[in-house]
């Protein structure tokens, strides 16, 4: 399979990622949009690990390379688990002072 | 075309398909289904490439403990359907054309670069996404990031509970 399809989906499921933020106005919603982001690009990380694998695996017998790939996609799915906790978290705190979750009554921070 | 590319396919449209529901749903709880969907579409990508532990750990952390939580949430708030104030037509609009744009200038950029031309994918082969070579550099190598990561989720916990309490 050519790297080329991986990269054409993981764009597509990205850039849908950027429309729900820029179109939807529930908090929860935008939240869920940016998570489908995080998704796209571990699924890349992966492809590349695998092309680079694979490269490699064509010049030695059995090769550990692109690995690094993997545990970064690791890591990343650590990140976006505390990054859920705190946002979910500042969400139920919003809801509780404003009764809504329209990020447009987020723009008090501006005065 | 063989076997392969025919799943490949198949989970690129299914995934594409329940990523457009999340946006298109107006009840914000099949948002969070169709979500799940998606990522289990990714953990069949994930098993295609054989990296088995990252399907694995997608499963358990987002579609089991994440997507968990967002429900949670959701019914805490009890939000109604109609509740949510939609954006003008206009905004919508110039949302989508402003992702659509950039998808076909990335589009197109790849498209051009000579280094991916000939370039492909391991599909069913290859042992680095084993649960065996990942154990051993995430405990040789990586451990610093490791336990570092512990750390974060700790503060990230004290932080939640410092949020939410008030």
């Amino acid at each position: 399979m050519s790297i080329q399809y991986y990269i054409f989906f993981c764009l597509t499921l990205f850039s849908i990622g950027v429309v729900g933020v820029l179109t939807r106005r529930n908090a929860i919603i935008v939240f869920m949009c940016i998570e489908l982001m995080l998704n796209a690009v571990n699924l890349l990380l992966v492809a590349f690990s695998k092309m680079y694998n694979g490269m490699s695996m064509q010049n030695g017998a059995v090769s550990m390379a692109g690995i690094d790939a993997q545990i970064f996609v690791f890591f990343i799915m650590v990140v976006a688990a505390a990054e859920v906790s705190i946002g979910l978290a500042i969400i139920v705190m919003m809801y509780r002072n404003t009764h809504s979750i329209d990020v447009n009554f987020l723009n008090r921070l501006k005065n | 075309m063989n076997l392969l590319e025919i799943i490949f396919y198949a989970l690129s449209v299914f995934a594409l398909v329940c990523a457009i529901m999340v946006l298109v749903s107006k009840n914000p709880i099949h948002s969070v289904l169709w979500l799940i969907l998606v990522f289990f579409a990714i953990s069949g990508h994930y098993i295609l490439l054989n990296a088995q532990f990252l399907a694995i750990v997608n499963i358990i952390v987002y579609a089991g403990a994440i997507m968990v939580l967002f429900l949670f949430v959701i019914m805490l708030m009890n939000v109604k359907k109609d509740s949510e104030p939609q954006k003008q037509l206009f905004v919508k609009f110039i949302g989508v054309i402003a992702g659509g744009s950039f998808l076909t200038l990335l589009i197109s950029l790849v498209k051009q670069s000579i280094p991916l031309v000939g370039k492909t994918v391991l599909l069913k082969e290859g042992s680095i996404g084993l649960i065996n070579p990942l154990g051993k550099a995430l405990f040789t190598d990586y451990v610093v990031p490791f336990e570092i990561s512990s750390v974060l989720f700790l503060s990230a916990m004290v932080g939640a509970v410092l949020i939410g309490k008030k």
